[in-house]
């Protein structure tokens, strides 16, 4: 049975809901079942954030079983290790390599160093790959867009054609921000593309 | 043609698509988007009423005048809504009507984790219960062609996971175009049904039990409650979301779904234990089908199991059922699960993690109310004596005990601001249910604590169940202060109109009702608006209000800063050189707010320019900058 697994994390307020809703219509394009479930209300004010994407020919559960996830997206480098526990053994991470601080004085344990956050994901994840989304979006003029630069990114390693995922961009985006998008979901792929090179 | 949709959206399409045209409800997490998806459809009248209550007595006579209608709501608006809940079981209904109420197992977003299915077997009402927006849209039409046929209210009930999960939804064209409502009729008198008087109650009491009995029968038959035979030895008994993570795990078991769960179809639950050698009942929260299915009569002799094994309290998840029923012994590879139990205890981390609870906005406008709150909840004087170790250090945890003992008692209430009572403004004593702040503190100050006492409000819960509170004000003649915090919206639930915004659900001008008429007209005499942004201003108020013998109301208006936006080209920026490290900015909570090589500092991109830090930083080091200038 053809089956992929997606969790997405970071802080509320990223823009993880929009990337899901991308997500899922990439997964609908290629004919899968698909299921999406995210948590609305009080922990969507700043707080940690997570969306579950499942595309398979008969999905059960909207969400995806701890330690079952091909993918892991991490809006945040901090969500992306609190929730690495859902990737499954050898799967992959996609992470944004930005740092969003905890509330001081309240929080004692310190935000970890980025050898402790490399080490908490390549614990779970076959392969990590840092990209610097937040960065490339403030420089395409527009914070918003580091959602979809990681969409972008994540595209190169699902196998899947290239115009399923521009088409979901450009349909679930605001008109007027269509081509900033899509110019971020190419920005978000040449990372990939760079990296392996 | 398939679609996906959330199980709000489709629950709002399937109301529609059977020709719904009223649609009432409060906000409340998982419920909130049905009423606003159902609001975007042409010719249907929608209204995000006070409370639950109003909202299912509208509907009540929607249905008197013969239109099909629907109430949505949170699991705790029904115990609002539960008078008139019970009374329409009674009275019955002339068009169908469906209560929407979404449970919160879990309590992502609740002050409790209630099981609302309870409500349907204590009032006697249908229970249906969705699985996944396909269900949701289908039951909700299912609902009120039961509704009318059985001349009874039915009780949807969702969880948080159905709600607010998307899945794929079937949608033809013919089913697009809904039916012609009606046009309209005079009202058909029926006092017998519609006068819950003694006399009438009684036949109807008796009517009620008639309309059970024969529900029971469709219960036995529908399509709604189904046997999937699989593997005799295991027989899964579920429904909601746990049929779900039940299919996952134990994909190869017979299964017995019941999507219509009150009353329950008892020869169907026979039929089914009498083919299996063993029961297993997956639910979430209480044992509520468990609990019925054993007390059945003529149970043929099967081994039952529930709560044995899974909780009774907070959410499922697949990995929740796989590792529950492992630990009890069942073989989850013989019935081909596809979710592998995590190991038990939990994998540690590698290294612990700082942990990113919810809170209050970059520029929220009761960030500097709170601040107030707490500087008078832990008074830098008491009874008289000045601690000179305290003096601008708000954080001196050694004699916090002690200040907190004299200082200002804060009784809370429902909405974004409880998050004011989380550390490090930890400016809030109770939070309970809607509105009971202000009852509260009558209560605290009769019954004679020697504490000052202040209720905090939202405009959305003071117009919800406040104003009942503030009639107990005037005539018991407290000196209650009350404070509601008006950011003219229903905040929380993503900003819904609500009777002080002056706008309908779906975004056209309405009449308000305005807070300081309302409270003065109640015969409040000291009623105050204030600005949510003047820090100082609001203690000062605070500090004098609860000191007069007279009760007092003050509003504190900011629109809410996701609702406005404020675009300022000026940032806070602490200058290093001046910042003693005392942590009074930080203590307001503000996202935007960090601490950096041992001084304070602003995160330009999360400053909205409320300048509240700059007020409360007693040594004036945090000066307003040009965005541009901080900005890399």
């Amino acid at each position: 049975m053809r089956s992929l697994d997606f969790v997405l994390a970071g802080v509320g307020g990223q823009g993880i809901l929009l990337a899901s809703d991308i997500l899922c219509r990439v997964g609908m394009a290629l004919g899968y079942d698909v299921k999406k479930s995210d948590v609305h209300g009080m922990a969507q004010r700043g707080g940690s954030v997570i969306s579950h994407v499942r595309l398979a020919d008969q999905v059960f559960s909207p969400l995806v079983p701890l330690g079952g996830a091909d993918f892991l997206l991490g809006f945040e480098k901090l969500e992306a290790c609190r929730w690495a526990g859902y990737l499954r053994p050898g799967g992959v991470a996609v992470v944004n390599d930005e740092a969003i601080p905890t509330l001081p004085l309240v929080e004692r344990t310190p935000y970890p160093d980025d050898a402790t956050i490399e080490r908490i994901l390549r614990a779970r994840a076959g392969r990590v790959l840092f990209i610097p989304a937040g960065r490339l979006a403030s420089q395409l003029g527009d914070q918003r867009v580091t959602n979809v630069i990681l969409l972008g990114a994540l595209s190169c390693l699902v196998d899947s054609a290239l115009e399923v995922w521009q088409q979901a961009v450009a349909e679930r985006v605001p008109p007027k921000a269509r081509e900033l998008n899509l110019r971020a979901f190419a920005t978000g792929r040449a990372q990939v593309g760079n990296s392996l090179a | 043609m398939k679609r996906l949709l959330l199980g709000n959206e489709a629950l709002a399409l399937g109301a529609y698509m059977a020709g719904v045209t009223v649609a009432t409800g409060y906000p409340g997490t998982p419920s909130t988007e049905i009423l606003e998806y159902f609001a975007r459809y042409p010719g249907v009248y929608a209204e995000w009423s006070p409370n639950e209550k109003v909202a299912l007595e509208v509907a009540m006579g929607a249905s008197m005048a013969g239109a099909r209608a629907i109430v949505t709501m949170k699991h705790v608006g029904l115990n609002v809504a539960a008078d008139p809940f019970f009374a329409a079981a009674y009275t019955g209904v002339k068009g169908g009507l469906v209560v929407i109420s979404a449970d919160d197992p879990g309590m992502h977003s609740s002050q409790g984790e209630q099981d609302n299915r309870n409500y349907a077997r204590f009032a006697k009402v249908p229970l249906l219960e969705p699985s996944d927006s396909q269900e949701c849209a289908d039951m909700v039409r299912i609902g009120l062609e039961l509704s009318e046929a059985f001349d009874i209210p039915v009780l949807l009930r969702t969880t948080g996971r159905v709600s607010h999960a998307q899945s794929l939804v079937e949608v033809t064209a013919e089913q697009i175009s809904r039916p012609q409502p009606a046009p309209p009729r005079p009202f058909q008198r029926n006092p017998g049904k519609y006068v819950m008087l003694p006399v009438n109650a009684r036949q109807r009491r008796l009517a009620l039990e008639e309309r059970l009995r024969r529900l029971q029968e469709y219960a036995e038959t529908t399509p709604l409650n189904f046997i999937r035979w699989g593997d005799r030895r295991l027989g899964i008994v579920s429904s909601s979301i746990a049929y779900q993570y039940a299919r996952e795990v134990f994909p190869l078991a017979s299964f017995l779904k019941l999507g219509m769960a009150h009353p329950l179809p008892r020869r169907l639950i026979r039929e089914f234990a009498s083919g299996v050698e063993t029961l297993l009942v997956v639910e979430e929260l209480d044992p509520y089908l468990e609990e019925q299915i054993r007390a059945l009569p003529d149970l043929p002799p099967v081994r039952v199991l529930g709560k044995e094994v899974f909780p009774a309290v907070g959410e499922f998840s697949p990995e929740l059922v796989a590792r529950c029923a492992a630990d009890f012994g069942f073989q989850l590879s013989e019935f081909g699960s596809r979710v592998s139990p995590p190991p038990s205890p939990p994998e540690e981390l590698p290294a612990p993690l700082p942990g990113r609870p919810p809170v209050l906005c970059p520029g929220c406008g009761h960030r500097a109310t709170f601040y107030a709150l707490r500087q008078l909840m832990f008074p830098e004087q008491v009874a008289g004596e000045e601690d000179s170790r305290l003096a601008g250090n708000p954080f001196a945890r050694a004699t916090l005990a002690h200040r907190r003992q004299y200082g200002l008692v804060v009784t809370g209430d429902i909405g974004c601001y409880t998050l004011g009572a989380l550390q490090p403004l930890w400016a809030m004593d109770t939070c309970a249910c809607m509105g009971a702040s202000i009852g509260q503190a009558i209560g605290l100050e009769k019954a004679g604590i020697k504490n000052k006492v202040v209720a905090v409000i939202g405009d959305s819960t003071f117009y919800h169940s406040g104003i009942t509170g503030l009639v107990d004000v005037i005539v018991s003649g407290a000196a209650t202060t009350v404070i509601i915090l008006d950011n003219l919206t229903t905040a929380m639930t993503g900003g819904n109109a609500n009777p002080g915004t002056g706008a309908t659900v779906d975004g056209k001008p309405a009449r308000r009702v305005e807070l300081e008429s309302l409270c003065r007209g109640l015969g409040i005499e000291d009623v105050r608006v204030l600005n949510g942004y003047d820090a100082e201003g609001i203690r000062r108020e605070i500090a004098a209000a609860v000191q007069s013998p007279e009760p007092s109301v003050l509003i504190i208006r900011q629109p809410c800063v996701l609702q406005a936006r404020p675009a300022s080209s000026l940032v806070a920026w602490v200058q290093p050189e001046k910042c003693m490290a005392c942590w009074a900015c930080l203590v307001t909570a503000c996202p935007a707010l960090i601490r950096r090589d041992g001084k304070a500092a602003v995160i330009p991109e999360r400053c909205t320019d409320c300048q509240v830090c700059s007020q409360v930083c007693p040594h004036d080091a945090i000066l307003r900058v040009e965005r541009e200038g901080v900005m890399a």
